[in-house]
């Protein structure tokens, strides 16, 4: 194996990570049958909360958990308006999403008097992992990755095993499954999911501070561009299944490098940009027609939140 | 009598951008200027005498974009990829215009309706998704609608490129293809007119005609709708052909009008898409009402600019107060069920 391959590995690692952290908040809200697509808007959020963050206190991992709380708590609009107060989940993702495209436009101008990208010098990302260089295939891929993306997959191995070992996945998986069934059990359903939200929003939190401080070190405006959305698709593309999803998103994430890769010996930018969306897209399609031969009327899920 | 008044239905709507401008003169306080300034820019910039001629272009795109959401909206589905419609309707319309050698007469038509099948049939595309491959239209609109965009940025950088010009944009079309200005005025075109004309038939056909009903009931309630007959998979078909075709036909008279030429991103930054969900939205889908919700929105996106200039307050608080117009629709659900809960107990 050449060190050209591995490095394609890492960057496929990289452009997954946080489609990765996107993807099991949204897959968790979806055993607790709560529809959630307002990723895309908290990512966006987490990614400027932590580059926010990481220049106010000079510290990368003070921005991470800077982004991880407050996109928990900027999520607790969706998570009390639709689980305990089951307005339409889709509206409000579709309010927050805008707002959150529209507020980190509006504070990248008024904190810090610029508009497009910001990338002050000096701004600290998340440290690499220099220390497993020399480990053979483990040092190739990951000595040059943040921490984060390790822990990504660590998060999805330990919320696959919670959600079929302990009692508390078992109720979460009811409450989705079966809401008047655990209702008559006497588990909070509404609790349930409202929790399952926010945890949902703080993984998004993961997800934008890995985007803005690990993949890079700058926030731009809108620079999810539509990773939240890719996100949304995996839940959908895995039907819940917590553990196939590293599968979808390494499969986004080699896309997305392969993209940078064909670019880089002069594809035009704008193919290797729609690349991922229609790939995305395709894939769908196909998973539909060889998984499940079942005819489905998958019209707005109504139903999804009880 | 007070309770009879805010039972009127302009209460909810009113109420959610009364509390959204409050909001937004919180947020720019926080940001240590001044709201009453910057609402001042707002209404002075978009209303201003020499300015209605572009206020008015503006609203008429913005009220093609409502539609573009409020239709399928009719029947509970949502259409977020009002971008890539827009901008492939504009693409094709610049094809059709400049490239095939259409006489002066026709160029015009042609180019818009060609615009319309072109962008009408790339949306139809989601309503099979949908029922066959059980993929949500409001996921496959948002996935389509990137690689569209992607598309026309393609063309517009290389076959359709104006030589030694720096910027990405194509030639400006031939005098022919310019679509007609009302009287001597600049912005505001005959295209105002067509997107009138449509939105006059969309509210006949959504309230007058049989598939309206139809499109009505199944959004109100699938499962009867699929029990009395309707087949909710055809009427996704339509719905979102003629959301396409609207949102074709705005996107050809942006480029057909003033600078008379496809600019990239020309057609998607001024953020007319989400304007008009917004609009949409706020309307709760009635036809009738979209014009008059996008007032509002019009209003923001064309005095924001001066917002910016002459209150320093940045142009992005329109989308801030989008966003939470959005956010207080969804959850008036809660003061509805309050009321009705009041209701039982009295």
């Amino acid at each position: 194996m050449s060190i050209f391959e591995w490095s394609f590995v890492a960057a496929v690692l990289t452009s997954a990570t946080p489609i990765l952290f996107a993807a099991l908040a949204g897959a968790l809200c979806a055993q607790a049958g709560v529809f959630n697509i307002a990723l895309e808007g908290q990512m966006l959020w987490g990614a400027f909360a932590a580059v926010a963050g990481s220049y106010y206190t000079g510290n990368a991992w003070a921005g991470v958990l800077v982004a991880v709380l407050s996109t928990a708590i900027y999520s607790v609009i969706l998570a009390v308006g639709a689980a305990r107060w089951k307005a339409d989940p889709i509206i409000i993702a579709i309010g927050t999403n805008l707002l959150s495209l529209g507020l980190t436009g509006f504070l990248l101008r008024v904190l810090f008097d610029t508009s497009g990208s910001f990338a002050p010098q000096g701004l600290n990302g998340i440290g690499t992992m220099p220390f497993l260089k020399g480990i053979p295939v483990i040092g190739d891929v990951f000595a040059g990755q943040s921490v984060l993306v390790p822990l990504a997959f660590v998060l999805i191995v330990a919320a696959g095993l919670w959600l079929r070992l302990t009692p508390g996945g078992l109720r979460l998986r009811g409450v989705g499954e079966h809401p008047d069934a655990a209702a008559t059990l006497g588990i909070g359903v509404a609790r349930y999911q409202t929790w399952v939200t926010i945890l949902g929003g703080g993984l998004c939190g993961l997800a934008g501070a890995q985007l803005s401080l690990g993949n890079v070190t700058l926030f731009t405006e809108n620079m999810t561009a539509g990773r939240g959305w890719i996100a949304v698709a995996a839940v959908i593309l895995v039907a819940n299944k917590a553990f196939w999803l590293p599968v979808a998103c390494l499969g986004f994430g080699a896309a997305e490098a392969l993209g940078f890769r064909l670019q880089g010996i002069g594809a035009p930018q704008q193919l290797t940009d729609a690349a991922p969306y229609a790939i995305t897209l395709v894939v769908l399609v196909i998973m539909r027609v060889v998984v499940t031969r079942r005819r489905t009327h998958a019209l707005t899920p109504k139903e999804t939140l009880v | 009598m007070i309770a009879r008044l805010t039972r009127h239905p302009a209460v909810v709507p009113i109420g959610a951008v009364v509390l959204a401008i409050l909001i937004g003169a919180v947020v720019i306080l926080l940001a240590g200027l001044n709201p009453i300034d910057a609402y001042a820019a707002v209404l002075q910039g978009s209303l201003d005498v020499r300015n209605l001629d572009y206020t008015f272009s503006v609203w008429g795109f913005i009220c093609g974009m409502g539609l573009v959401a409020a239709i399928p909206l009719r029947m509970g589905e949502f259409n977020l990829g009002g971008n890539g419609q827009l901008v492939l309707g504009g693409i094709t319309a610049y094809v059709v215009a400049s490239q095939l050698g259409l006489p002066g007469i026709v160029a015009v038509p042609f180019a818009l309706i060609a615009a319309m099948l072109v962008s009408g049939g790339f949306a139809a595309v989601s309503a099979p998704l949908a029922t066959r491959f059980g993929i949500p239209i409001i996921i496959s609109t948002l996935l389509l609608s990137p690689v569209a965009v992607a598309v026309a940025s393609y063309l517009v950088r290389f076959p359709l490129a104006e030589k030694g010009s720096g910027n990405a944009q194509t030639p400006v079309l031939p005098e022919d293809a310019h679509i007609w200005s009302l009287g001597d005025l600049r912005y505001t075109t005959v295209g105002l007119l067509l997107i009138i004309a449509v939105m006059v038939i969309f509210y006949v056909v959504d309230s007058r005609s049989a598939v309206g009903f139809e499109l009505r009931v199944t959004g109100a309630n699938r499962r009867f709708g699929e029990y009395a007959g309707l087949k909710p998979g055809r009427l996704a078909l339509g719905a979102m052909g003629s959301a396409g075709a609207v949102a074709g036909l705005v996107g050809a008279i942006i480029v057909l009008s003033s600078p008379y030429r496809f600019i990239d991103g020309a057609l998607i930054s001024p953020g007319y898409t989400f304007a008009g969900l917004a609009a949409a939205l706020l309307a709760g889908g009635r036809p009738a009402l979209v014009p008059v919700t996008a007032i509002l929105f019009t209003i923001l996106q064309v005095g924001g600019a001066s917002m910016e200039r002459t209150a320093e307050v940045p142009r992005q608080l329109s989308d801030v107060l989008q966003g939470v117009v959005i956010v207080i629709l969804a959850l008036r659900v809660v003061l509805d069920r309050r009321r009705a809960g009041a209701g039982k107990d009295s």
